[in-house]
């Protein structure tokens, strides 16, 4: 015989006052029909009979105070045609979880948790760089050549890769990153969008779920706010809210970081933003083979990646080996420089500043170790930690604010890791925690420097 | 002041439905009203956690609609009151109810949860938490097909609530602009959680909200599947047939509460039974069946019985089947 049951009527309710019964016993009642109301601190709300039939008994009497959740409160004949069995008390059906980690709301309300053990996560193993034939030629490019590059080969393999953004067909990109792309693929592959970024991305997400290869280009990552939803809530989180099934295949780039003189709104970095996303795949390179070789891989993988690029780096020069297919690892960090002394780790336009210093310091006769960690998330920070265990100390460089920023990560990774190699603290070159300044004087100092850079490293080093 | 609650439909003829159309409509509707009965029964019982939208009163909009679509071909995408559009596209009711109650077997793993759950092979996608979200993505699911002209349309639902938020807007440019074929299906229950749409929108009228864009759109009684069959067969043949993208507004209503835990003080008793009882998508079916003689009141009973079973035994699955193993906390991460 059915039994109603006291029901929990919001995630966190584990009793309330049966206020007024509307049926009485005898009563005929059809499945939707309000037979009870309830009150919890919250709220007055209505109970529905599920089950039409005939009620049998009434068990818990009008006004009963403080009725437990799935306390039996009437009972409830059925039609003879009606065979759906009685809701057995919920101890009875719900199987006890053993360990594992979702415990329903309401039990892990009413008892004191035991913190039930995650397991262990994953290591990341990244792959190592492909080795390049010998006596490979080296190209010199742009970074904005080998991006280009980069979008023209892999369209050129696959049909179902797109470009859309603002500018960047007819106009050639804002910043000229995928000029001549629409003379080559045509206007169906090459998309200017309007100005519209949260709509842009989420339909470049949906144009993925369906199977497609989107590259989502951003004017600038500043405008990319607008979208995050899009990039954080729809594309990152897609393949485990489906259970593995559905995955959302797509880069979004464009420049990030400082660009010069123009103010807060379109100066900053997210790269420690876009790094806190499970689920998404941060890249941020430095050179021009790197740039080339990442966004090829970006391209390629199944998983959404957020690409971001430097407008004050896109002009900058490296070798660029010209292989048929250069495609490099996500999640693998480039030891720039091997050395003894100190480890310097840095990303994107930090590199730059990294690398003056490095000069310098070398000259000076300190022996660095650079790594360039050239993808944010996965982090390698196996291979960070190796090298503090050499040096003893470590030196983040980053444009980005100091608060959970990317070098805050890196001294939490490598203190857990790497304690008791450590012969110094950590210590941090970021961007002030200021909203970026307008005039020259200013905006250089809210910026990292090589001479700050030169700070730390003689810092941990005891040198100064 | 309340409007009224059955639309001033845009067509003046009433479409008929074919004897198997109407049967068809029954037993999908009922099966969504019985699921989603018993899903609210389990969420009371605490087997269901956090948040649980249910569908009961406007079963008539998706069921119409699909009926009207390419099943398996035509994309479709929602909100999170979703259950509805599962088990009409054919997803398994056990796999949707175990997604419920967040166990190993269902359509997600247990990993998604009442508001995500998808399918690529009946071409679901989503069961999405974020409002007017799927607005953008729907469009984009349009713009895949226009990409690969593949002939297929994409089917994007939304609420009265959503229907005020920008990126609609945006996507319905994009979509004018690129002659997407997309229909967006406008859900109009009349409240966005607790606020009434005159509350929240200064043009009501929901289905002129394409105007400005150039997309047409047309009110519809969501409460009649004759309705909602006939304008979104009329809705799908615009957009496949190269027209861009066309707005229907439902004019519908849910019986329950936003989610499990809204009381819906903010309309009367008499307006939930008045829609109830004049305008209930499945008695209207099953008035016009025993009418017409399509079946026999013996034989929906029988129906009544099959829909019960299969619900009798999601429900009995997704309380038996274990909870995912801890190690599935770490997979399906990232794609390989």
């Amino acid at each position: 015989m059915p039994t109603i049951l006291m029901p929990a009527l919001s995630p966190t309710m584990e009793e309330g006052k049966l206020s007024k019964w509307l049926v009485k016993q005898g009563d005929s009642v059809k499945p939707g029909d309000v037979i009870a109301e309830i009150e919890t601190d919250k709220a007055t709300m209505e109970v529905e009979s599920v089950d039409g039939g005939i009620v049998v008994s009434i068990l818990v009497a009008e006004g009963t105070e403080g009725v437990k959740v799935n306390t039996p409160i009437a009972q409830v004949q059925g039609e003879g045609e009606d065979a759906a069995p009685a809701a057995a008390p919920v101890a009875e059906t719900v199987p006890e979880p053993a360990e594992a980690p979702a415990v329903p709301a309401q039990k892990a309300a009413a008892a004191a948790p035991s913190a039930a053990a995650a397991p262990a996560a994953p290591r990341f193993e990244a792959a190592t760089d492909p080795d390049l034939p010998a006596g490979v030629e080296m190209v010199e490019m742009t970074v904005r050549q080998a991006l280009n590059e980069a979008m023209a080969e892999e369209m050129r393999r696959d049909k179902d890769i797109f470009l859309m953004g603002e500018e960047v067909a007819e106009y050639q990109g804002a910043y000229k990153i995928s000029q001549g792309l629409l003379q080559e693929f045509g206007a169906k592959r090459v998309i200017d969008t309007p100005i519209t970024e949260h709509g842009f991305a989420g339909l470049g997400v949906g144009a993925a779920l369906a199977g497609l290869r989107p590259i989502v280009e951003f004017m600038t990552w500043n405008f990319a706010m607008q979208a995050m939803d899009q990039i954080v809530n729809s594309a990152a989180k897609q393949l485990y809210m489906s259970g593995g099934q559905v995955s959302a295949p797509i880069v979004f780039r464009g420049p990030n970081g400082a660009a010069a003189r123009v103010g807060a709104q379109h100066s900053q970095d997210y790269s420690a933003w876009y790094s806190h996303i499970p689920g998404l795949w941060v890249v941020a390179p430095f050179s021009a083979a790197d740039a080339k070789g990442l966004l090829k891989a970006a391209i390629r993988t199944n998983n959404p990646v957020v690409f971001l690029e430097n407008e004050i780096l896109y002009g900058s020069t490296g070798l660029v080996p010209k292989v048929d297919d250069y495609v490099l690892p996500i999640g693998k960090a480039r030891v720039a420089r091997q050395g003894k002394d100190v480890t310097i780790v840095s990303f994107s336009m930090g590199m730059r500043y990294a690398t003056q210093a490095t000069e310098k310091l070398v000259a000076a006769g300190v022996d660095v170790e650079l790594i360039d960690l050239r993808t944010l998330r996965p982090m390698d920070s196996a291979t960070v930690i190796e090298s503090v265990k050499k040096t003893g100390r470590l030196v983040t460089v980053e444009e980005g604010w100091p608060q959970g920023g990317i070098g805050a990560e890196l001294s939490a990774r490598v203190v857990s890791e790497a304690f008791d190699y450590l012969d110094a603290p950590p210590t941090r070159v970021t961007g002030k925690d200021v909203p970026m300044p307008y005039a020259a004087n200013l905006e250089k100092l809210a910026l990292p420097n090589v001479d700050e850079v030169i700070a730390a490293v003689n810092a941990v080093t005891y040198r100064s | 002041m309340a409007r009224k609650p059955a639309a001033k439909a845009a067509q003046s003829n009433v479409p008929e439905l074919s004897k198997e159309q109407e049967l068809e409509a029954f037993r999908e509707m009922l099966l969504i009203r019985r699921f989603e009965e018993k899903a609210g029964q389990m969420y009371g019982m605490g087997l269901i956690g956090g948040f649980c939208h249910l569908y009961i009163g406007q079963e008539a909009v998706v069921t119409g609609v699909t009926m009207a679509s390419q099943k398996g071909k035509d994309a479709q995408i929602t909100g999170y009151r979703d259950h509805g559009h599962m088990l009409v596209m054919g997803l398994d009711p056990k796999g949707v109810m175990a997604e419920l109650t967040g166990r190993k077997g269902g359509l997600s793993k247990g990993k998604g949860g009442s508001m995500h759950m998808f399918s690529n092979e009946h071409r679901f996608y989503g069961g999405n938490g974020i409002v007017g979200a799927q607005a953008s993505l729907g469009t984009g699911l349009g713009f895949a097909a226009r990409y690969r002209e593949d002939g297929t349309v994409a089917i994007a639902y939304f609420g009265d609530g959503a229907a005020n938020q920008g990126q609609v807007y945006e996507s319905f440019n994009m979509a004018k602009l690129w002659n997407l074929p997309v229909v967006y299906i406008i859900e109009n229950n009349r409240y966005g959680m607790g606020t009434a749409v005159e509350r929240a929108s200064g043009q009501p009228n929901l289905s002129k909200r394409g105007i400005s864009f150039g997309i047409d759109g047309e009110q519809v009684d969501g409460m009649d599947v004759r309705m909602t069959y006939d304008a979104a067969r009329r809705a799908i043949e615009h957009a496949r047939s190269g027209k861009g993208p066309y707005i229907l507004e439902m004019l519908t209503y849910r019986y329950r509460g936003h989610s499990m835990s809204d009381p819906a003080k903010y309309r009367s008793k008499d307006e939930v039974a008045t829609m109830r009882a004049e305008h209930d998508p499945i008695e209207q079916v099953k008035a016009r069946i025993i009418e017409k003689g399509y079946a026999s009141e013996e034989s929906l009973k029988q129906v009544e019985t099959e829909i019960r079973a299969i619900v009798t035994e999601a429900a009995d699955f997704a309380t038996t089947d274990p909870e995912p193993d801890a190690t599935e906390l770490w997979t399906d991460v990232y794609a390989a």
